[in-house]
């Protein structure tokens, strides 16, 4: 039982970070220390959270210790420890970048809103209100946006406007989702709302209709499912290489909140919505693995050709998610993983690459410093992308295949016939940027300062996939116990030690 | 009075989807706002309209209004508010930076409308 320990992921980073920017703003080396400091911590307390979950029934966690569904809380299960893991994994090799490349010296305060960003995503991953994942949506939101438009610059601060009034408009939605929520069921604790929508009279279902679609509305725009993806590219394409990694996570939120709600607010048995969920979701899943590959393959600077790698991933990840079964949801949690790193890892090729060329844009320019080690960790990241043996991007969309035989002549066409088109992309990019710098080619030997850490960020994310290769066994067979939890919920649920069904309306 | 607060949400949420559609930065700041507090308003109806009556436990009460909404329009009121912040001052930045105040990325689009 881990007791206080599950709200440390949220008030570590919140207080490391009011710190960073109250006492040590003028102190880069300081700030770089704390927030790797803190980072590591989180790693730490999540890791510990991992194992405890792992053992244990889901555990609760009272804020203010005011009982469900009153009073809000958190709750720790296998999937938000093993986002948490995830989370600071991820953010500790865009740390190193973010120090070893000096993009954390390009504007003020890069650190503090790190921070509140882990600060913002652990919540959300936490939470077991849904009012209160709403606020942290909003505290991950707002650091993002100061991350989004880290170091300035003409089109970053209008793709930044673009990005927050998209945003705006998605928050204004899940508030009009969770407004009709609670005027149908009158609770917003979600172990709550499960157990009162499933013997729900009929006559209120169109209003919970109405509400799962709106949900469902703004958790797609978060994970940039089509066609509510539009903001993606010119989002991640301009803001700075290291965060746009980070934000790689940002698109798993949407995909986490998605099979949260539907696992367990919404799940196929449930009267009121039935199987509306995972009809909607299929056909628009497959159209945006369509869009991020046909995207890879026409895009012109390469980072918008990893954007549509994420928009891609995430098409696999809501196709996996949309069949409702166990063995499905198991295969996408293991693609979760390997595409939140790969998507992550891409990124910060795109920005090694784009700072020595001084542009992103994808023709054959002059060689570039260290062109050879960054074609080799360019080609291995395409193969785990475009899903190629030997890296787990293969095994991740052989997983996801063999989940989805009942509708294969259609989910199979797609997902292979996109792998292909990713894989054309991906090579043409390639080509283009390391083969053909050669006929281009001047003799002046080009300089750049060496920046190992940002190699060894790289190469951890890199390193993670070919770990979750080697251990793809026990991986699978940890995740596939965290689906079975996630398909029948009644341990999430007594864990809420909710009143028994009358007791409140009674007094 | 259901009535009279449904027409004001959706004609606060008319004009505010109107305005987003709109070319500059300002007026789909004007409509985000609009859009925002077409939801508060809407999340104060969602606890049910009762006039006259106390959110807070008293002895001489004769029932009670749902307090919960109340707070919970509290919380978006406050977010909205520092959000729309935000959006202004990027949008600052944004035209001192550009020049202009379009929407729109497309620099082609630009200088064809100029």
């Amino acid at each position: 039982m881990m007791g206080h320990w599950i709200i440390a992921p949220v008030a570590l980073p919140a207080i490391v970070a009011a710190l960073i920017v109250l006492v040590m703003r003028h102190d880069l080396m300081l700030q770089r220390v704390f927030s790797v400091a803190a980072t590591l911590a989180l790693a730490g307390i999540a890791g510990a959270l991992l194992m405890a979950a792992s053992q244990n029934p889901p555990e609760i966690y009272l804020l203010g210790n005011w009982p469900a569904p009153f009073g809000i809380v958190l709750m720790l299960d296998r999937l938000s420890a093993l986002m948490l893991v995830l989370t600071s994994l991820l953010a500790l090799a865009v740390q190193f970048y973010a120090i070893s490349t000096d993009w954390d010296s390009r504007g003020k305060h890069f650190h503090a809103l790190f921070l509140f960003q882990m600060m913002g995503l652990n919540g959300a991953f936490l939470t077991g209100d849904a009012f209160n994942l709403f606020v942290f949506f909003e505290v991950l939101l707002i650091a993002s946006y100061g991350l989004m438009i880290h170091g300035a610059g003409r089109d970053r601060l209008r793709a930044g406007v673009q990005y927050i009034a998209f945003n705006l408009i998605a928050s204004t939605l899940f508030l009009f989702a969770l407004a009709t929520l609670y005027a149908v069921t009158g609770t917003l604790n979600m172990a709550d709302l499960a157990a009162r929508i499933a013997d729900l009279p009929e006559g209120e279902a169109g209003l919970i209709r109405v509400a799962a679609v709106l949900m469902l509305a703004v958790f797609a725009i978060k994970g940039a499912l089509v066609p509510l993806q539009f903001w993606l590219p010119g989002t991640y394409a301009n803001a700075p290489g290291p965060v746009a990694a980070l934000f790689a996570i940002m698109t798993k939120v949407g995909a986490y909140a998605i099979l949260r709600t539907t696992t367990l607010i919404f799940p196929p048995e449930t009267a009121a919505t039935g199987s509306m969920v995972a009809d909607l979701m299929l056909p628009a899943a497959l159209v945006t693995l369509a869009v991020g590959s046909v995207g890879i393959l026409g895009a012109t600077t390469l980072p918008r050709l990893a954007a549509f790698a994420g928009i891609a991933s995430m098409g696999t990840l809501f196709t996996a998610f949309s069949a409702f079964t166990p063995q499905a949801t198991a295969a996408g949690l293991y693609y979760l993983l390997h595409s939140t790193l790969a998507t992550a890892a891409i990124f910060l090729i795109a920005d090694l690459v784009a700072d020595r060329r001084g542009n992103g844009s994808l023709t054959a320019q002059p060689r570039i410093a260290q062109q050879g080690l960054i074609a080799g960790l360019f080609f291995s990241n395409a193969i785990a992308l475009a899903g190629m043996p030997p890296l787990s991007g293969f095994l991740g969309k052989l997983l996801v295949l063999d989940a989805l035989r009942a509708d294969a002549a259609l989910i199979w066409t797609v997902i292979l016939v996109s792998s292909f088109l990713m894989v054309l992309g991906f090579g043409r990019a390639g080509s283009v940027l390391f083969w053909k710098s050669h006929a281009v080619g001047d003799a002046a030997e080009p300089d750049h300062r060496p920046e190992p850490l940002a190699f060894v960020a790289v190469g951890g994310l890199l390193a993670g996939l070919v770990a979750l290769t080697v251990f793809a066994g026990p991986v699978m067979g940890w995740l596939e116990g965290t689906a079975a939890a996630l398909h029948a919920p009644d341990a999430y649920i007594a864990a809420n030690q909710l009143p028994p069904p009358g007791v409140i309306e009674g007094n | 009075m259901e009535a009279l607060i449904a027409i004001a949400i959706g004609s606060l949420t008319a004009a505010g989807i109107y305005l987003m559609l709109r070319l500059r930065t300002f007026p789909v700041i004007i409509g985000l706002t609009m859009l925002s507090y077409a939801v508060n308003v809407f999340i104060f109806a969602a606890g049910r309209l009762v006039p006259g009556l106390p959110a807070i436990i008293s002895p001489d009460a004769a029932g009670y209004t749902d307090p919960l909404p109340q707070a919970l329009v509290l919380t978006a009121i406050v977010i909205s508010f520092g959000m729309t912040a935000v959006i202004v001052l990027m949008a600052l930045g944004a035209w001192l930076e550009a020049g202009h105040d379009k929407v729109d990325m497309d620099d082609a689009d630009q200088e064809a409308s100029k």
